[in-house]
This record gives C-alpha cells, structure tokens and sequence, in this order.
C-alpha cells in the first residue's frame, strides 16, 4: 500500500503544542501502534471477535456437561487434558472455573471492550465531525492495556491450577481464600491483574471519548443534533468513568485479603476444623462494592447497543426516530436510577426488608425509561418503508430480546420473588436474553452495518439473513427454556443435576437447550466466513450503502487518517430527516443546509433558514 | 488505509469547546474522587457493624493537614506569580510546594508508625486497614502529583511557565487543590467517625 507523504497536524482547537510530525505510514505504525481512532476501532473489534469465540467455546463445553451429564468427554483430551477426569468426564473445579471466564470473558472483553472499545472509537470522530479523538495516544493506550489484560486473562486459561472459578462476581470468601478452590489460586490473580488493566484501559477510552464529543463537535454539531448513538456512547462513557473505580476500590481490597492479609471481606473462617485468623470483615461489603460497579456495568453493555439500534432502525424505516429527547432522556434516566438499584442482586443477603422494599421501587422504576426506548423502537417502525437489511433484522431482533428479557427483570426486581428465584436458571435466563444476546445483537447488528465503511466494501446479505434466522431462533431456544428450568428451582452454577430426582424430569430440556446452543454457536462461524471473506471478496461499497443522513457516509469510500480529504463537513440540521414530507428524496443528509430545502422545512426551520451561513 | 489526509490546525467546530486537557483531567479527577468514595462508603457499612476497635487516628495527621493546607497555599500562590510573571517567585513558590509535598509524605509515614505503635495494625481489624488504605492511596496519588509538579519546575526554569503560557501550572494547580482537599475530607471523615 502506497502510504502518501502528506503532512498530519495535530487536529485541535486549544491545544498548545502544535508538532507538526511528519506521518511516514510503515506497517508497524498503520496497522499496530496506530493512532488512527478508525484503526484502534478495527483492533478492539478483532480482539473482541477472538474472545467472542474463547468464551463461546467454554460455555459450549460446559452445556455438554449439563445437557449430556452421561457423554463420555474423553475426546476432549487433547485440549482439556487433566482436566477431564479418569471416568471421561469434566472435573468439577474446572466447570466452575469455565462458568466463571465465560462469564468474565462475554461482560467485560466481548460486550463492553469489544463493543463500546470497537464502535465508539470507531464512530465518535466519524459522527461529529472530528479528524481524530482528542488524543490519540491516549487512544492508543487504551487498546494496548486491554491487549496487554486480554493477555493475562488468556494466559490464565492454561495454568497448571486452572483460571478463576469463583464465577465472573468474585464473592469472596470463595475467591479470597487460595485454600478454598483451585480456582481461587493463581488463576484468580492473574484475573485481578488482568482486569486492573482493564479497569485502567475503559478510564483512558472513557475520558478520551467523554472529552472528543465535547470538544471536536464540527460546526453546527450542537448537542440536540448528535446521533442517538453518539448520545449512547457518551453516556455509557460517563457510567465507566462513575463505576469502574468503584470495582477497583472492590479489587483492590480483595487483593489486600488475598496477598497481604487484610480482613476486610473475610471474618470467622474456620477450614479443615482450623480457624482462620481474620476477624471483623464483612463479604456483604464486597458484594456492595462489586454491585456498585456491577450493575450500572450492565448499562454500559446495553447503552452502545441501545445507540446503534436507533440509528439502523431509523435509517432502515426510512423514518425518523420516534422521540429523538425521549430517547435521549430515558437514557439519562437509565444512567442515574442505574446507580442506586445495586441491591436488588443482594435480597437474599439479610438486608432489612425495608431497605429491600426501597431497592424494589428504585430496581422497578427503571422499567419505566427502558419501556419508553422500547415503545419508541416499535413506533419508529410502525408504519416505515423498512428495508430489512441484515443489520435492521438484527436491531429488530434485539428490541425483542430486550423487551422479553426486561419483563423478567420486573419478576426479579420483586424483592420476595426474588427470594425465591435468585441464583436459579431464571436470572441466566434474564440477563442473558436482556444484556447477552441484546448486545451481542447490537454488535452485530453494528458489524453489518459499518462493514462498509470500516472496510470499503459489503458483507454478503443472504449470509446474513441466514445468520440472522439461526441466531435469532438459536437464542430463544436456548434461553426461553431457562425460565422454566428456574421456575422449578434449579439452581445456576451446579456442576449437576442428576442426583435430585426433582429435576430428574428436565433432563430432557437440558439436553435440548444444549442441542440448540451448539446449533447457534455453529451459526456464528456463517458470519465469521461473512467477515473475513467480504474483506477480500466483498463487492466495493458504494459511499453512502445505506442512504443514511450521518456524517460518517460523506467520507470517502476508505477514509485515511483525518477522515475528510477537504473541510471537514459542517451539520445544519438533525440526523433523522428521512421521508420528510415535500422532500423528494427520502433522505436528506446532515451537511445540507437548511436554506436550499424550503420544500420540506418546518415553519421553525425555515426561520433558522434565514440566518444560516452556508460554506461554499 | 493508504492515504493521510492533512489534518488542519485550524478546523472549524462549535463555539462549545473547553480545553481538552483540562477536561482529560477533570474527568479523571472525578474517577479519583470515585475510588475514594467507594472506600469511604465501605468504610461506613463496616463502622455500623458495630464492631468497632477502639483506635486513636495518629495526631501526626494533625500536622501533616496543616502541611498540605500551606502547600495549596503555596501552589496558588505560583499560579498567580505566573499571572503577573514574576518568575523568581513562581520557582520559589513552586519549590516550596514540592518541599512541603515531601515533607507531608514524611509526615503520613510517621503517622504510620505512630498508628501501628498505638495498636492500629495492617494486618488486623478492617477498621485500622481502612486508615492505611485510604492514606496510603492518598499518598500514592500525591506521588503522582509532585512528579507533575517537578515536570512544571522544570518548564519554570526554562522560562516555559508566564501568563501566555498557563495550562500547565493551572492543570498542575488544580491537581494539587484536589489533592489537598480530599486529604482535607479523609482527615475530617476519619477523625469525626471516630
Ligand atoms: C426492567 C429492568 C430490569 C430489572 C427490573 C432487572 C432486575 C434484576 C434483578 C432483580 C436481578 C437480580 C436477580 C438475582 O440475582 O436474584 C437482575 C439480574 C441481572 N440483570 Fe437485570 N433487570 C433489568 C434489566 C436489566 C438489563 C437492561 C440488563 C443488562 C443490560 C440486566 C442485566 C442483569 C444481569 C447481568 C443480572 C445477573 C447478574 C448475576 O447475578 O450474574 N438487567 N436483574
Ligand atoms: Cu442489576
């Protein structure tokens, strides 16, 4: 690839050293230490995809285990060694240490690196008008203390006594004390290690995100004309900032209580008959810490995904987004109440049953602005000229699952339900429809969409339409059924069932949730030949593939760094002018100004018409 | 990827526009002031145990407040010497607040044996831990802070810090300030909760 020569200044308003660096592009710097925010985009995707498959294939493992606890696993072998046992079976210590990174592995390397890391490095600067972050090295950074994290975290994989296995919350005492589990040895270190660099790594982003959408808005990208997706990714980025150091502070303490002999999560242990020395700690503090963190986490999942969904819906509907500020209010609302309902993972911790009332109240008001978003997905399409394009089908697809997934949570969010239904299959069931598969859906549905122009050229449709029904399908059947097997009583996280005969009769849904999980998971490969192929073989993407009103659609078909050859565009109107009436086109970008559409303005507009400054 | 495009210095925005360090900076400072809140609350769960050691806060922290206090002082002091460009005084008085900086981690050191000889152990109660977590996580950030202050020092001695040229010691300033002030709300929450 020729690399030009031309000169690259730094991009920025106030900033007070100008270097001018020459940008020599050789491989290493391009494609590597790039500080291209489109690159960094490209390589949190890529690293996102490989765990996407680590932790897809640990949990295909462990469905073996429940769905088929009779099945000789002794082919196995070859990649689990020791840890299938002499009689062909998994060893139990590892099934919990699976459970655990797969968990650890989807929440936080798959769905908030892989997805916030991917779409807002990639789309922030696109979408507002910006030649880059605000500082791409620190960009940079953070790419490489998640890579530097992922390492960690891979490499715990295959020590000697297993990785973590006190599942993806870590409650101590389990996790604290080496003695207790295999997995709480060296396996849970390296997991601390790893995700403080994580921890660091989702700060650096989250600034550098946070201050971009406030500083590099290109002219006339004023807050009330941001595309929903730019909102979503701001405000996941304020939740990080707000959470994150909290689950540091958590990790933190643990790690005293681990390695140098604190007491602060531990108190009255005896093992082996023996009693531990610690006195006085408390592991409810720990889950108060953890959920703290935990739960606006699971927002910081869902929100990217959110965003992506109302742009793809309303570009595809060919109709602007129903309640463009109740979208962006509910998401605000989600955001704050989403700091104080952390107790309701903890009903059954003792807390009083006043305080539970409190957080039941708190946990079911949130329901309210996520009905708002789902209501608005549902009118934005009534009614549309909907192009179901793979992207589209997998947007509507997750306002499905986030609106069956959110109904349990208003189960859940009952404090003496929850008595009942806390730790069974009917929360994996939950979160996995409302966070896991809704925002495995929107990084999907965001991968088929951006495609081109991550790549300059097209996926294959009917690929994805096969994609689309095995997925879609796949996740139902494999989650729906949970409901019931919790409903019953199992309980998550149980190496097995066999030995009580109550659950002796869904035996049988087991083996068809695991039929249907390996079926879905084998469909993910449909879309991994997709991506890698269409990068070769895929037909040239036009510029605008979609007909879409964003900024990012009037680069060039491959954008280089600084993203526009000339001026950087100016915006004069808001991104979801699609079908306006007395428009001709059922588009209309957001770089054409007011003032040369006087068939299709608004009586407010065409106010703002008259004083516009259009560049030539 | 095979085209750089100029990037221009002077692209167009929005008139909305804040210096982008400085707002690096804040934003980091509100993930500081997280960490410590997350401890500090934690801290208050385990107090209404009710299992409270009986533990005197060392009267060393009595001091080393008033050290950190004058090295604010200090440190403004610098910030509104660079206004006027008086440049002697800014390097004294930047000199005096890495001085006093020192002398305040010396301090919490001491008050660290002080604490231990009085009973307050590392390893121990959770609310003797909590002491040396959160004056320790102070201290380490303090580090940090004189390491930026030394960085400024520096660019003093090169003629680099005067009114036309601020952001540094004004960033540099407002590090220190939250520094001192959420030493000022440790000292404060740690005496009065005991
Ligand atoms: C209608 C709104 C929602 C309500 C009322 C709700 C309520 C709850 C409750 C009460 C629990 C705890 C169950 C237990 O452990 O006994 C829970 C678990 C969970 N929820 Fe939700 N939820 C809602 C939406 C969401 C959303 C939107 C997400 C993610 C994007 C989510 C992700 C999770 C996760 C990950 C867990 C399980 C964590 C674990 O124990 O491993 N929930 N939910
Ligand atoms: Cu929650």
């Amino acid at each position: 690839m020729a690399v030009s020569e031309a000169q690259v200044l730094e991009h920025s308003g106030a900033n007070e050293h100008h270097d001018d660096h020459e940008h020599h592009g050789n491989f290493v710097t391009n494609y590597i230490f790039s500080l291209d925010h489109k690159v960094i985009g490209k390589q949190f995707l890529l690293t996102g995809i490989f765990w996407a498959i680590i932790g897809g294939g640990l949990s295909i493992i462990f469905r073996l285990q429940l769905g088929f606890p009779d099945m000789d696993l002794e082919w196995l072998r070859p990649l689990l060694g020791k840890w299938i046992t002499d009689t062909g079976k998994l060893d139990t210590e590892f099934y919990l240490a699976l459970v655990t990174m797969h968990g650890t592995i989807m929440v936080f390397f798959v769905l908030t690196a892989g997805l916030s890391g991917t779409f807002s490095n990639f789309l922030i600067p696109l979408q507002i008008g910006a030649r880059d972050m605000a500082s791409g090295f620190m960009n940079m950074l953070s790419y490489w203390l998640f890579f530097l994290s992922s390492v960690i975290m891979f490499i715990s994989l295959f020590i000697e006594t297993g990785p973590a296995g006190g599942g993806w919350t870590i409650y101590p005492p389990l996790s604290a004390l080496p003695q207790a589990i295999s997995g709480s040895g060296l396996g849970m270190t390296l997991w601390l290690v790893a995700m403080v660099f994580f921890i660091a790594s989702s700060l650096l982003g989250g600034i550098n995100y946070i201050s971009t959408i406030i500083n590099l808005r290109t002219e006339g990208m004023s807050f009330t004309r941001m595309p929903l997706t730019i909102w979503a990714f701001f405000l996941t980025a304020i939740l990080g900032l707000l959470s994150f150091p909290v689950l540091f502070a958590c990790a933190l303490l643990l790690v005293f209580d681990r390695s140098f002999g604190t007491s602060f999560y531990l108190s009255d242990i005896y093992i082996g008959g023996e009693a531990l020395p610690n006195t006085g700690g408390s592991p409810i503090l720990f889950q108060h810490l953890f959920w703290f963190l935990g739960h606006p986490e699971v927002y910081i999942i869902i929100l990217p995904a959110l965003g992506i969904t109302s742009e793809i819906i309303s570009t595809n509907a060919r109709k602007p987004i129903f309640g463009y500020r109740a979208m962006i209010g509910s998401m605000m609302g989600i955001g704050v109440l989403s700091f104080v309902v952390w107790a309701h993972h903890m009903f059954v911790t003792g807390m009083s049953p006043f305080l539970g009332s409190i957080f039941m109240i708190l946990t079911l008001i949130i329901a309210v602005p996520s009905a708002i978003k789902g209501f608005n997905y549902i009118t934005t399409l009534w009614r549309g000229n909907i192009r179901f394009t793979p992207a589209m089908l997998f947007s509507i697809g997750l306002v499905s699952l986030f609106i069956s997934g959110g109904v349990t949570g208003i189960f859940l969010g009952n404090s003496a339900l929850d008595i009942f239904l806390h730790d069974t299959y009917f929360v994996v069931a939950h979160f996995h429809l409302v966070m896991g598969s809704s925002a495995f859906f929107g990084m999907v549905a965001g991968i088929y969409h951006w495609y081109p122009k991550m790549f300059g050229r097209m996926m294959d449709d009917k690929l994805g339409y096969i994609h689309f029904w095995l997925t879609f399908v796949g996740v139902y059947l494999v989650f729906f059924p949970m409901h019931y097997i919790g409903i019953a009583g199992f309980p998550r996280r149980y190496y097995s069932f066999t030995n009580f005969d109550a659950f002796s009769s869904f035996g049988d849904l087991n083996m068809f949730v695991s039929a249907a999980a390996i079926i879905t998971f084998g469909a993910q490969f449909i879309f991994l030949f997709n991506f890698f192929y269409s990068m070769i073989r895929g037909r040239k993407a036009p510029e605008n593939p979609w007909e879409s009103n964003t900024l990012e659609w009037t680069t060039p078909r491959v954008p280089g760094h600084g993203n526009w050859p000339g001026e950087i565009p100016t915006v004069y109107r808001w991104p979801y002018d699609y079908s306006k009436p007395g428009s001709e086109s059922d588009f209309i970008p957001q770089t054409i100004p007011l003032s040369s559409t006087p068939e299709s303005n608004l009586a407010h507009e065409e106010e703002s018409a008259k004083t516009e400054q259009v560049d030539k | 990827m095979d085209t750089a495009f100029p990037l221009k210095r002077k692209d167009k925005g929005t008139s909305f526009k804040l210096h982008p360090q400085k707002v690096a900076l804040w934003l980091f400072l509100v993930s500081v002031f997280m960490l410590f809140a997350a401890w500090t609350s934690a801290y208050v769960v385990k107090q209404s145990d009710g299992t409270i050691p009986d533990l005197e806060i060392p009267l060393m922290f009595d001091y080393s407040t008033i050290v950190v206090v004058l090295s604010s002082v200090t440190m403004h002091m610098a910030y509104i010497f660079s206004k006027r460009n008086q440049i002697l005084n800014i390097k004294i008085s930047l000199l005096a607040t890495a001085l006093l900086g020192v002398t305040f981690l010396v301090m919490q050191c001491m008050a660290a044996v002080e604490f231990t000889n009085a009973g307050g152990y590392w390893v121990g109660h959770p609310m003797s831990s909590f002491v040396y977590v959160l004056a320790g996580a102070h201290g380490v950030h303090l580090v940090s802070a004189i390491i930026f202050l030394v960085i400024v020092v520096n660019a003093a001695f090169r003629y680099r810090v005067h009114s036309k040229s601020m952001v540094r010691i004004e960033m540099c300033t407002t590090y220190w300030h939250f520094l001192g002030g959420l030493w000022m709300y440790l000292y404060l929450f740690l005496t009065l909760n005991h």
